[in-house]
């Protein structure tokens, strides 16, 4: 179902709207971040380029193009230039599946939400890249960091959208909203937890932040890029929360679901609230250490989201059409319990090492 | 209150033990010779009514004609503490025991006086210079 | 077959968002634990102890501010009470009041910023900083009021201080006094059970008793360690024998103990600061000293309990205007010696919150 018949028509009208809603959204929550993190930080935010501040984004875009490109002497050229590139394409690409409304998107592809999956992943290998071919101990550090923490938060991620895929029925992101008659974080509250925790670490923000801890490793895998490229780094930091922060709004939150308003102004209001959650979240809580995200990711959320995967299916099967309400009582209890029980299990790992 | 234990008493309880070491106690200092000072230092940590377990400072003094070192040392346990000093006339090759074995607390003001006046330490694990870069010439604390 | 690896070595080099100052350590790593670490100092050394040697006694006191700028109150404390003790000056008992009342407000200043500067380590992205220096501010503002600065006061004088209390600052100070516990129990609702704080610093960078006896730590490093070492308490000076406050101690010498330590002791120091206002009496805050004083030949060595630790000066005068030896007994230095024991075996992000929590300014470190 497209909103026009022309293919082509639809096609580009689309990647014209894509375009300018991810940078215009990414610049947007670049400032709604420098001041909404001033705000909790009792201090404002920029408040001197433009009214309110509003022009920072565009401040810091023309700073950053009019840097000097450094490129190191030693370093593997060719590769260097090729790693913000890898980096920021597939985070655009996910939103190719990202339904405004209904009909309202470019592609709907019947394989949706496994499209989104497979395209995030490409992102770490762009890290790493960036990495390697700084020729710098500190970025290369970081980068494998990155890529470790990168690849274990893959699969929590993965195995809570199953659950939200066995529910719904279908892996298309059109598909999935329109069985949302009761959005799915309340029947799948843990699930909604599991995928909330990964896709922080999959953008890299605290508490998961620790490859671009600038008290530790001055920012990781990126130190050695200036000017442009440092810039598409940046960027898609930024557009890939906004990527999972819809995919959240889509698959948990009912996407463009909600009275009286029109739709796709519902969905940004989601979108909106996922990354106020994002945002507070980093200015309020301290960083792990490399080996507590990955206890974290293995020994934690691993077995709870095989757990909620187990449970999800038993539901489905056996209770297909019970009302939605006592299952949702059961499935947030469970969570509580599982959780708590969990937690008395876990050990953040880590340690002394004798040396 | 610390209890600032009075040198001659301190000195004569050592003479019985260390015979010839001392060279002389004022009221307040306790002036010893170099050679016996590790015996002295090492007593003074291990003999119970002493238990000089914490070495508050260490730092050097150049009167023209020597260098003088002084060991502050304090009880945790009695609360009690004593200055101690060492005189080398030498002034072109000082050279003194080091306390690091001892009080580990040593370590860093012994490079220090290293560093600043030029008086070596035998026995410390790493006597380089430490605020000066290798190959300052001379050494700056030193009068004149 | 195991695999063979070199050791990897790091350089946390002299500019660092983090190292505090301008401290280097040059790591060695194998994968991500350490398994060396060397300190190197003197990059802010600038020969202090040789300057004061060629100015008088009394041109000193600026050079003495210079030396921890975080608390400049406390070591011109431990200067001019040197000094007294060699030259034989009685202080009146109004300026003991006041030295009392603004070396414990410097006290929570510099414990204020160095546990903002430690939960900065970890990560909390400047928040919890920017609370602490809110607080910092009407410190701050008070001691504007009483010496005109902001950050180095030169406020201590030999016999007393400089300049008398203007009437506001008594009111200002009770009403700052009266809020500040809330405040402190802000932070440790936010902190102090935090999970990700608790994993990060509970544990690390353990200092046992034995070693920090051995190495001469004092101060909250010290007191961590479960020693009950304060000078206020052993060796009293001007007039702590006259309030009621007690000294925390922490049991297991990690990072997270030294913090908590930090803590407590803001709260003793605000015990402290509301028996001083009731007590202050009236009167002069200064003996008449001469300007060019010239104290009988001999030596003196006077120590406080600074915020770091035991800040102690060691004078030796020969009765002309100007020292013939000063030497400054540094507590941060001192803290430093079991860096490498402290930090060896954990992870190189540990390495940070581990200097991070022994509250180091490099200032007084190389003089």
């Amino acid at each position: 179902m497209y909103l026009f018949d022309n293919f082509w028509m639809h096609f580009v009208v689309f990647t014209a709207i894509i375009i300018v809603f991810v940078f215009g959204m990414a610049m947007g929550f670049i400032y709604i971040e420098r001041r909404g993190i001033g705000r909790f930080q009792i201090r404002q935010g920029p408040n001197r380029t433009g009214p309110l501040g509003l022009l920072q984004p565009v401040a810091d875009a023309v700073k950053v193009l009019l840097k000097e490109d450094l490129i190191p002497a030693k370093g593997d050229k060719f590769i260097f230039w090729l790693a913000p590139i890898i980096t920021f394409v597939p985070v655009f690409m996910i939103f190719a599946v990202v339904p405004f409304q209904r009909g309202a998107l470019l592609a709907d592809l019947n394989i949706g939400i496994l499209y989104v999956v497979a395209v995030s992943s490409v992102v770490s290998v762009g890290v790493f890249m960036a990495g390697w071919s700084s020729n710098n101990k500190y970025a290369l550090v970081g980068a494998m960091r990155d890529v470790a923490q990168l690849i274990s938060y893959e699969i929590p991620i993965v195995l809570s959208i199953v659950g939200v895929v066995l529910i719904a029925g279908s892996l298309s992101m059109v598909r999935i909203v329109e069985a949302q008659t009761v959005p799915f974080i309340l029947l799948q509250p843990l699930g909604f937890l599991i995928f909330f925790l990964g896709s922080l670490a999959e953008v890299n923000r605290t508490p998961f932040d620790l490859v671009e801890a600038d008290s530790e490793i001055v920012a990781g895998y990126n130190i050695e890029y200036s000017g442009m490229k440092f810039a598409m780094f940046f960027l898609a930091e930024y557009c890939e929360t906004l990527a999972l922060s819809a995919i959240i709004a889509i698959i948990y939150l009912g996407g463009w679901n909600g009275p009286w308003l029109p739709p796709f102004l519902w969905f940004l209001a989601k979108v909106f609230f996922v990354f106020f959650l994002i945002i507070w979240i980093r200015s309020t809580i301290p960083r792990l250490r490399i080996d507590q995200v990955m206890a974290f990711a293995w020994k934690f959320l691993l077995p709870m989201a095989l757990i909620n995967l187990v449970i999800t299916g038993i539901q489905v099967l056996f209770w297909q059409d019970v009302l939605p309400w006592p299952l949702i009582f059961l499935n947030v209890a469970i969570m509580i319990v599982l959780i708590l029980l969990w937690s008395r299990m876990f050990k953040l790992g880590g340690g002394r090492v004798e040396v | 209150m610390t209890l600032v234990l009075s040198a001659p008493e301190v000195a004569t309880k050592l003479e019985s033990h260390f015979p010839d070491s001392i060279v002389e106690s004022r009221e307040e200092s306790l002036v010893v010779k170099s050679e016996s000072l590790l015996d002295i230092a090492s007593f003074l940590k291990a003999a119970p009514e002493y238990d000089f377990n914490y070495l508050t400072h260490i730092t050097a003094i150049d009167y023209n004609s020597y260098f003088e070192v002084v060991y502050q040392l304090t009880s945790t346990v009695h609360n009690n503490s004593l200055v101690m000093k060492v005189r080398i006339d030498e002034r072109n090759n000082p050279v003194m025991p080091s306390m690091v074995n001892l009080w580990r607390g040593a370590d860093f003001q012994e490079r220090e006086i290293y560093d600043l006046f030029g008086i070596e330490f035998e026995g410390h694990p790493n006597l380089k210079r430490i605020f000066l870069w290798e190959g300052f010439p001379g050494y700056p604390l030193r009068k004149g | 077959m195991p695999i063979k690896t070199e050791p990897f070595i790091i350089n946390m080099g002299p500019q660092h968002p983090s190292t505090h100052g301008v401290f280097r350590m040059r790591v060695t790593l194998d994968g991500e634990v350490v398994t060396d670490i060397e300190p190197v100092i003197g990059y802010l050394h600038r020969g202090i102890e040789k300057l004061a040697e060629g100015r008088t006694y009394k041109q000193d006191i600026p050079l003495c501010d210079r030396l921890d700028y975080v608390c400049s109150m406390t070591n011109d404390l431990a200067y001019c009470m040197t000094v007294e003790k060699l030259a034989g000056v009685l202080v009146p008992e109004r300026a003991e009041y006041i030295r009392v009342i603004m070396a414990e407000l410097q006290r929570i200043v510099n414990h204020l910023i160095a546990v903002g500067a430690f939960i900065n380590d970890l990560g909390a992205f400047v928040t919890p900083f920017m609370y602490m220096f809110r607080e910092r501010e009407k410190i701050v503002d008070l001691f504007e009021m009483v010496s005109g600065q902001r950050l180095l006061y030169n406020y201590m004088r030999f016999g007393g201080v400089s300049h008398d209390l203007p009437e506001e600052f008594l009111p200002a100070l009770k009403k700052f006094i009266d809020k500040m516990p809330g405040f402190i129990e802000e932070y440790d609702q936010l902190l102090a059970e935090n999970e990700i704080v608790l994993a990060r610093a509970k544990g690390v960078g353990i200092l046992s008793r034995d070693l920090a006896l051995d190495i001469s730590a004092s101060g909250p490093v010290l007191r961590a360690s479960g020693v009950d070492w304060d000078i206020r308490k052993a060796d009293p000076y001007s007039i702590y024998d006259s309030f009621a406050f007690d000294i925390p101690t922490g049991n297991a010498g990690d990072s997270y103990d030294r913090y908590w330590v930090r803590m407590q002791e803001i709260r003793q120091s605000v015990r402290i600061i509301k028996q001083a206002i009731k007590q202050v009496p009236a009167g002069k805050v200064c003996t008449p000293v001469p300007l060019r004083l010239r104290p009988p030949a001999g030596e003196a060595y006077a120590r406080i309990e600074s915020p770091k630790g035991e800040l102690g000066f060691y004078l030796v005068s020969d009765n002309s205007p100007k020292p013939y030896r000063f030497h400054i007994r540094a507590p941060s230095l001192i803290n430093l010696t079991a860096l490498r024991d402290m930090i060896v075996g954990w992870k190189l992000a540990d390495a940070i919150i581990i200097f991070g929590s022994i509250d180091v300014t490099m200032a007084e470190v190389d003089r």
